[in-house]
């Protein structure tokens, strides 16, 4: 139990943006910063590993458990290593009857990849994630924080391999 | 008050209530998983549905407040229905191995079944599995059962102050887990056994041991702290197979600390002394009771006969019952001594004059969780007096809590003030609340000298004590508390200047109108007390002619003989090594033990098989001076005999009067009778010290699981972090909203 761990994990921008944070809510309550605190903490570190998990936990005074509850809830936080980039791509009803399962397949026959797992290269990570909210641009997908959306297989084809 | 009407019956209650709350006040019984009296509304099992006239849904009845006029119907078809669609969700993924299961027969979920299950389920999909997680050597998971009703993770949260179980994952993939394998190290966290209505936690030494039904269920009580927590014992086949909490509220409410649940390993996991073991030309030689009691009183006759009998002192465990204590303390005071003591821990005894008829708390421990202000002096109750410690975490929803020690504590609720002091300083700080009190009351009612406040030469004695902020915060804390409380703790009672500790608390407890009292040793040390198992004071608080020497006397300078009654010194004393030491230079020591491997063996001469805690019939007195009777559980293995036997025999032995006892209860009886006699004769007394010293010392405390010969043989506690001293501090300071729904 320290509240100094996190600071050796994240660089000094991050802790400013945590502070920051934490610094909206009452003193009392900084648990309420949890969500925000684990995305500057993912964003600088790839993901959230136990020992991250942990560090957050203590620097805003909640139980351990308390962290890992957040962080297993949200599709958003990855507990595990990924590659470069994280493609997030949505399977839910409105995208599945624009054609995400062709999406899907060109990942697996192309890449050889499936929803959870990383190409060979370390290069791309294919997430399968439920509704992003942009029903409108069916089918879509999501590079890290990058929405893309009306895709084609083709359109997505020439997207995902320009990324390098 | 309101008035509602429940399935036609009308019901007057307090407004406010849930329905759930007033239905089980009459009897009327509602289905539920996750509603728990002592825990906060989850309402997430939705098994308590119920109808309420007006509402178009049928409402949880433990999340819906009564109003006006309700009209609620808790078995009409609508309810009915409800109840029994969620007894299929919940049943869904609920694997139906209650033939191998430990709940299987005591199970909430099994019982509702019976009642709102359908027959068949249709459910033909494949039901989840879920891993089970290692999570210490005290609980079984099999979390593939777990109904995710979240009583265990609100316990941690609410009760416990430490949060390590939580709902990871969410959807179908969510569990009730620690995330990474990590072990329940709570004091307390055998609760969440009883507390977990399906078989996802079950008890892991008695596993696989017995079924429900076969099981006898007899009441005890439990021997290891002044709390005097009441046991349900269940036996089978004159076999302990478990212990569970039996509910009251004027002491454990509804829970056990594990202590108190596991200590009874000690029973059948251990080396049990069998038959009475003499030594003969330093030879272990069994031999039948006759000789071994024969051998014990000779001896101890000759020695009075020739040396005098102040030469025979006697020890006991303050967890002894106070029949055994009673009985030991007239086998001395017959052969004409009054060494007999069972403080093995204290080292200062100059107060004992001064002192109430029996160590108690000021304050009765349902009222602990009640207090706006309580301080607590050299108290670690987490380690100490677990249940304790959750009566002020409860208080600590409204109230202030304050520690002046001299180590730093871990406790599981938030302190508003803290002092930890060197334990040269301890004194002074106590002194300087003491002073800041003092000059606050002598001002209001302007009078310069204390004499005028009943405490002559007070000011003389703190005239160089120096008062600082925290000493004044301290103060106006207590003094601003409408129900306020001072609490001294063990490390209080065992320090070398504790007589000065007691005196000084005293003047902070009546300065600030607080109430004064002490956390004592043991099971019974109130009971020690009573029965007269104390050098200065015959039984219920009688004076003596010849004030006897204490437990530190005896083990410090040594005694030519020794009895000893269910303790070893060599653990149990504060003079640890040289308690032993003493114990090996006496010429004679007759050991009452359970134990085969007892440190007896080392020195003693002649051993007495006896029966354990559960073993025997008799009564402990709490620190609230709370007088619980029991009976045997079971049967003393072999030879074994309840040691009030053995002590009357011996009596007999030695031709000592009125020693015809027939059973546990006509020594109660005695007891009892000699305390209406001369009971309320014993009044504390104020008596002022010359200096403050400045020598202080604080023997370093035993730790939990250590504290006596039955903890130290329980292999399940010993297996556990706290057991194997390797305590990780995992536990964050607690947000003032812990106890809210919602908080951490």
């Amino acid at each position: 139990m320290s509240k100094k761990q996190l600071p050796k994990l994240l660089s000094e921008t991050t802790m400013t943006k945590v502070n920051e944070w934490i610094a909206k809510y009452p003193a009392s309550r900084k648990r309420a910063a949890i969500i925000p605190v684990l995305t500057l903490a993912q964003d600088e570190l790839g993901h959230l590993a136990n020992e991250t998990l942990d560090a957050v936990a203590d620097y805003l005074e909640v139980p351990h458990i308390a962290a890992y509850e957040v962080a297993s809830f949200y599709s958003m936080f990855r507990l595990e290593p990924t590659g470069k980039h994280v493609v997030s791509l949505c399977t839910n009803v409105s995208c599945m009857l624009a054609g995400s399962e062709q999406l899907k397949q060109w990942f697996k026959d192309e890449l050889g990849i499936e929803p959870g797992q990383t190409t060979a290269d370390g290069n791309i990570t294919l997430k399968e994630v439920e509704c992003l909210a942009a029903c409108g641009g069916a089918p879509m997908l999501e590079v890290d924080k990058q929405y893309h959306e009306h895709l084609t297989v083709d359109k997505m084809a020439h997207l995902i391999r320009e990324l390098t | 008050m309101v008035t509602i009407e429940i399935n036609g019956q009308q019901i007057e209650a307090e407004p406010g209530s849930m329905i759930i709350e007033v239905a089980d006040a009459h009897g009327i019984t509602i289905p539920r998983f996750c509603y728990h009296k002592k825990l906060s509304v989850a309402a997430n099992c939705r098994m308590c549905l119920v109808e309420v006239e007006g509402m178009r849904k049928p409402l949880p009845a433990c999340a819906t407040p009564i109003a006006d006029g309700m009209n609620i119907k808790t078995g009409s078809n609508m309810a009915k229905d409800a109840q029994k669609s969620v007894m299929e969700f919940l049943l869904i993924n609920h694997p139906l191995d209650c033939p191998i299961c430990d709940q299987g027969g005591e199970c909430e979920l099994q019982d509702l079944a019976l009642g709102y299950g359908r027959d068949v389920s249709r459910f033909s999909e494949d039901k989840r599995v879920v891993a089970d997680k290692d999570i210490g050597p005290l609980i079984e998971t099999e979390m593939t059962r777990c109904i995710h009703c979240t009583r265990c993770v609100r316990f941690g949260r609410e009760i416990a102050g430490i949060r390590e179980m939580g709902a990871v994952g969410r959807g179908e993939h969510m569990q009730i887990s620690t995330f990474i394998e990590k072990s329940v190290d709570s004091e307390v966290s055998g609760n969440i056994i009883d507390l977990c209505p399906v078989g996802a936690l079950t008890a892991k030494p008695s596993r696989y041991q017995a079924r429900a039904w076969e099981m006898t269920q007899y009441d005890s009580v439990s021997p290891h702290d002044c709390i005097g927590s009441n046991l349900h014992v269940h036996v089978r086949r004159n076999q302990v197979i478990r212990v569970a909490p039996k509910e009251n509220e004027a002491a454990n409410e509804v829970w056990l600390s594990d202590r108190d649940r596991f200590s009874y390993e000690s029973l059948t996991k251990s080396k049990r002394l069998l038959a009475p073991m003499i030594k003969q030309n330093g030879e272990w030689v069994e031999t039948d009771w006759e000789t071994a009691l024969e051998r014990a009183a000779s001896k101890l006759n000759m020695l009075a006969q020739t040396d005098g009998a102040e030469h025979i002192g006697a020890l006991t465990s303050p967890s002894a019952t106070t029949e055994e204590m009673y009985l030991l303390q007239k086998v001395m005071r017959g052969l004409g001594s009054n060494n007999v003591d069972h403080r093995l821990r204290n080292t200062d005894f100059s107060w004992q004059h001064n002192e109430a008829l029996y160590p108690e708390l000021g304050i009765e421990l349902s009222e602990l969780e009640e207090v706006d202000a309580c301080l607590l002096i050299g108290a670690n109750l987490r380690k100490q007096q677990p249940l304790a410690a959750l009566r002020i975490r409860k208080a600590t929803r409204h109230g202030s809590i304050a520690s002046i020690g001299v180590r730093k504590i871990y406790n599981n609720f938030r302190l508003k003030h803290e002092i930890v002091a060197e334990q040269e300083q301890w004194l002074e700080q106590i002194a300087g609340v003491a002073k800041y009190l003092l000059n606050k009351a002598e001002q209001a009612e302007d009078i310069d000298t204390s004499d005028n406040l009943g405490f002559e030469g007070l000011d003389a004695l703190l005239s160089s004590v120096n008062i600082d902020q925290k000493h004044a915060d301290i103060g106006e804390m207590l003094l601003n508390g409408d129900k306020s409380s001072v609490v001294l703790g063990l490390h209080a009672v065992e320090f070398n200047h504790a007589a000065h500790i007691r005196m000084l608390a005293k003047v902070i407890a009546k300065l600030s109108d607080s109430s004064y009292g002490l956390m004592s040793h043991g099971g019974n040390s109130a009971g020690a007390y009573l029965a007269g198992a104390i050098p200065h004071r015959a039984t219920a608080g009688a004076d003596v002619q010849e004030v006897g020497a204490d437990a530190y006397q005896m083990l410090d300078q040594g005694k030519r003989a020794f009895v000893l009654l269910k303790t070893e010194p060599g653990k149990d004393s504060v003079l640890a090594d040289k308690a032993k030491q003493s114990l090996v230079n006496a010429e004679f020591v007759v050991a009452l033990s359970c134990f085969a491997d007892d440190e007896a063996f080392e020195y003693a001469d002649v051993v007495l098989p006896i029966a354990s805690f559960l073993e025997t019939a008799g009564s402990y007195v709490n620190v609230n001076g709370l007088w619980q009777d029991f009976t045997a559980s079971v049967t003393a293995p072999g030879q074994a005999k309840p040691a009030w036997k053995v002590l009357r025999v011996l009596g007999n032995l030695l031709n000592l009067k009125n020693f015809d006892y027939v059973s546990a209860q006509d020594v109660m009886q005695e007891v009892k009778g000699r305390m209406s006699a001369v009971g309320d004769k014993v009044k504390p007394k104020w008596q002022c010290a010359d200096n403050l010293p400045t020598d202080g010392w604080s023997p370093e405390p035993i730790t939990i699981y250590q504290i006596d010969a039955w903890t130290r043989r329980s292999p399940s506690l010993q297996a556990t972090a706290m057991g194997q001293g390797r305590e990780e501090l995992k536990r964050p300071p607690l947000s003032p909203f812990h106890n809210i729904i919602g908080g951490v």
